[in-house]
């Protein structure tokens, strides 16, 4: 069977169901109080996996699941060297999010990735400090940072309300995902002019190292071809 | 393969091993006749203190182990700032040491480079003649190659320092660049931008030309004050950008001349005369030092005249501030099998501003093993 892994619940998943129907392959809850459990109908051989989009990239990495949703950020934050696991197979539309770099609005001297590091200077001199950024993006971060050429900075954990870092003092930027930009101005932070690190969405992606039979290569085929990618 | 190592398919096991710790006492040991006292650092280190200190190639690479009673460590990424730590600690006066061991760091997927592997070397601090510590560590480093054949590479940050002093231009912006000596993109960008006449966006524009009260109110109107950066920070650098704006970009000839600088790279006479040739009385102190540490080369026997120079080499790690060197094998899969410098300001950064000199160097006994190199 080829095993296809979707979004175990939410938004995200009513998202992928109706992506899914729209091209001829329906997604069916087979029971309603097993929240977890579904199956494929449309193309033949296709087994639903339901996980959380970061397990999803998880599993695609590790070659457990041949085929998943899930979105571009976690792929490039958590699977080092994605690009040789797995392949994205195409952008679906939805769950749209910014990776983004952003400073509080009241700092009217910074504009742009130059400005953050004469800033991270000038505070480290001061303060005797390292700016402190909050993040849970850690290697898409430091990975932009160093192209920017920023130093005299240094991350900190924030697994959630990463916007409120700053108002709670635990940091003096953030990077984070935004995808309206209400969040940030409700926390009074700006995003700056270059500080956009990914523009992500959610994406069907096949693994490139789960082992396929003949039969499951058949299958992927079908499904391709009803979906249209 | 559990018996695989650093670049050697065996060596945890058996006549490799044997190999493997001949060769490793053998390298220890002539550091030690050379009068270096041995040292052991901890193998985990307090991340804060030591990541900051390493450039950003290293600090993206080290293992960090949380503790919840000691808090964030990091396995040790090299030897250099953890012996430095320890002999700063120890008062800090004139000393050498060895010391030999594994250091650990993260590669990348599919990086043939390994996590774990060993390294000996030594440390000279509190000489008092740069010139011949250099030579004296360049040669027990090339010595300790068990007669593995290696091409060396030198440099020297000290040189670029000097241009930078030599810069007709205001001192916050040769302390921009000097701080982004070890990013050459970023202090290409900087020298870029200081060599362009700048064109601020319209609302910089304006924040620019108003006075100090105009501003002071922009920034308040412009949201609450959050995290540790104050408003008085926001003010200040808008004073710092309007000093920098009135100032006017550098010389053409200026950053030709830094870019010439940074182009020098041949036989270290060549090199050398090169330099002087800029005739700029800034750099000549860094340049007698180059000259003495040639004779000094030379005097122990190193072809210093012909010796390849090239000055952008020593770029990548940010604790070296003057002479930097390396032995590369003709082996393309091994690492340089050597490699050292000079590294004065990191010991008054550890000392609290008391600093001393300090030069010294590694060598990879595993690498020099899989080179072909015999205890």
């Amino acid at each position: 069977m080829l095993k296809l892994g979707l979004p175990s619940k939410g938004r995200l998943q009513a998202q992928c169901v109706n992506w899914f129907t729209a091209r001829g392959v329906g997604v069916e809850r087979t029971d309603e109080d097993r929240e977890y459990a579904g199956r494929v109908t449309g193309v033949g051989g296709v087994e639903l996996v339901l996980l959380s989009a970061s397990e999803i990239a998880r599993e695609l990495a590790a070659g457990r699941i041949h085929l998943g949703v899930t979105g571009r950020d976690l792929v490039e934050e958590s699977i080092p060297g994605w690009a040789q696991k797995l392949d994205l197979l195409a952008p679906l539309g939805f769950g749209h999010a910014d990776l983004i770099v952003a400073v509080p609005s009241f700092w009217v001297d910074v504009e742009t990735m130059h400005d953050l590091d004469a800033v991270a200077a000038a505070f480290r001199a001061r303060h005797g400090q390292r700016l402190r950024i909050a993040t849970k993006y850690h290697n898409l971060a430091r990975a932009f940072l160093r192209d920017a050429g920023v130093a005299d900075y240094r991350l900190v954990d924030s697994q959630g309300a990463t916007e409120a870092a700053p108002l709670n003092r635990t940091a003096e930027a953030i990077i984070d995902i935004t995808s309206s930009g209400e969040t940030l101005r409700a926390n009074h932070l700006k995003v700056l002019d270059d500080g956009l690190i990914l523009a992500s969405e959610a994406w069907l992606c096949l693994s490139r190292d789960a082992d396929m039979s003949a039969q499951e290569q058949v299958t992927l085929a079908t499904l391709r071809k009803t979906l249209g990618i | 393969m559990a018996s695989a190592r650093a670049y050697m398919a065996g060596g945890r096991i058996g006549d490799d091993l044997a190999r493997l710790s001949a060769l490793r006492d053998r390298v220890l040991q002539g550091f030690v006749r050379a009068g270096a006292a041995r040292v052991e650092p901890e193998t985990l280190q307090p991340a804060d203190l030591l990541l900051d200190l390493y450039g950003e190639d290293i600090r993206a690479r080290a293992f960090l182990v949380h503790d919840p009673v000691e808090g964030e460590l990091v396995l040790r990424p090299d030897f250099t700032v953890p012996v430095t730590r320890l002999h700063m600690s120890d008062g800090g006066d004139a000393a050498r040491y060895a010391y030999e061991g594994l250091i650990w760091r993260r590669q990348d997927p599919g990086s043939i480079r390994p996590t774990e592997y060993l390294q000996a070397g030594l440390e000279l601090f509190g000489g008092t003649d740069p010139a011949e510590d250099e030579a004296e560590v360049f040669v027990l480093i090339r010595d300790a190659l068990c007669g593995v054949e290696a091409r060396p590479l030198t440099g020297d940050l000290g040189i670029i320092f000097a241009a930078i002093d030599a810069l007709a231009t205001s001192e916050r912006r040769r302390a921009a660049l000097r701080r982004h000596v070890w990013r050459p993109a970023r202090f290409k960008a900087l020298l870029d931008r200081f060599a362009a006449a700048a064109v601020p966006s319209a609302p910089r524009g304006a924040l620019l030309s108003a006075d100090d009260g105009t501003r002071r109110e922009t920034i308040r109107a412009a949201g609450k004050v959050v995290g540790m950066r104050s408003p008085e920070d926001v003010a200040a650098r808008l004073l710092v950008l309007s000093e920098d704006q009135s100032l006017g970009p550098i010389a053409p000839a200026d950053k030709a001349m830094i870019e010439a600088v940074l182009a020098v790279k041949g036989p270290s006479v060549e090199a050398l005369r090169d330099l002087r040739a800029m005739d700029l009385a800034a750099m000549a102190p860094a340049l007698d030092k180059l000259e003495h540490r040639l004779a000094a080369l030379s005097a122990r026997g190193v072809d210093a005249e012909n010796l390849p120079f090239d000055a952008t080499f020593g770029r990548g790690l940010e604790y070296y501030d003057g002479f930097v060197f390396e032995l590369r094998s003709p082996d393309p899969a091994l690492p340089p099998l050597g490699g050292g410098g000079r590294y004065d300001a990191l010991t008054s950064i550890l000392g609290g501003g008391i600093g001393s000199t300090a030069v010294g160097g590694i060598v990879r006994p595993e690498a020099v093993l899989a080179a072909g190199g015999q205890a």
